[in-house]
């Protein structure tokens, strides 16, 4: 199997996270292409981890700590999102201004 | 063009389908649904390319626990439907960004790794991975631990009515 096209696999969900990360002004949904972009670094990891076939296999162990690291920023994620509508009784993006002048 | 190759062709396609879903359905619990049937194809690639333990972790975190997570957020904010509610005004700019991200990269990609190939051989066990965890990377096994419980710690103090 080609290593290319594995990566392109990647390349093409990480820049669909590209667009939904910029497009989207609902947070949750802002969210989910977050995930859909730590995916697509995890789908390289393994690509490359079964590319070069080492015996301590790094490239998974990393991918799992992507997992790991994936799991807390949604966590903490939806946490500041939920105070933002019970605060702001709205989650979308282009109106949580505060910071902004 | 062997087994796998046919099975990689179908997961790209799925996968690359239900994501572009997931950034453009006008329902907020459908995109939610593409994004399960997403990360369930990249599962499927990582059992393919012999990641035997990630591909079910992969299920396990991400479809079980993650997504729940997300419906949990969706349920509890009242998400409007309609493309004006979920989406901006920089639709046309954001696909140029995505597209310029995605030439740069598949360009780059095949200039460097065009012709080569995966010896899928063999499938990493679980025992490996753990020999491996366990031993080389020990300590960053426990950093990533005390990440996860400051993360758990400070999303119910966020989360919490006082």
């Amino acid at each position: 199997m080609n290593l290319a096209w594995v990566l392109t696999l990647g390349a093409l969900l990480f820049s669909i996270g590209i667009y939904g990360v910029i497009a989207r002004r609902n947070a949750v949904l802002v969210l989910m292409s977050i995930e859909l972009m730590l995916n697509a670094v995890n789908i390289n990891l393994i690509a490359f981890g079964s590319w070069f076939q080492d015996k301590l296999a790094v490239g998974q162990i990393f991918a799992l700590f992507i997992i790991a690291i994936a799991a807390a920023e949604v966590g903490i994620g939806l946490a500041i999102v939920l105070m933002i509508f019970r605060n702001r009784e709205t989650i979308n993006l282009d109106e949580v201004d505060l910071l902004k002048w | 063009m062997s087994g796998q190759e046919v099975f990689f062709a179908a997961i790209m396609v799925v996968s690359g389908i239900s994501g572009a879903l997931v950034v453009s359905s006008r329902n907020v619990v459908h995109a939610a649904l593409f994004l399960v049937a997403t990360l369930g194809a990249i599962a499927a690639l990582f059992l393919l390319l012999g990641a035997e333990f990630v591909g079910w972790t992969q299920i396990l975190i991400y479809v079980g626990a993650i997504v729940v997570l997300l419906l949990f957020g969706i349920m509890l904010t009242r998400a409007p439907m309609g493309r004006m509610a979920l989406d901006n005004q920089k639709r046309v700019s954001a696909a140029v960004v995505a597209a310029g991200t995605f030439g740069v990269l598949t360009w780059l990609i095949w200039d460097a790794f065009g012709d080569e190939r995966i010896p899928l051989k063999q499938v990493v066990r679980t025992k490996e991975i753990g020999a491996s965890l366990f031993d080389r990377f020990v300590l960053p096994f426990e950093a990533i631990s005390v990440l996860l419980l400051a993360a758990l710690v400070g999303a119910i103090v966020l989360a919490r009515k006082d």
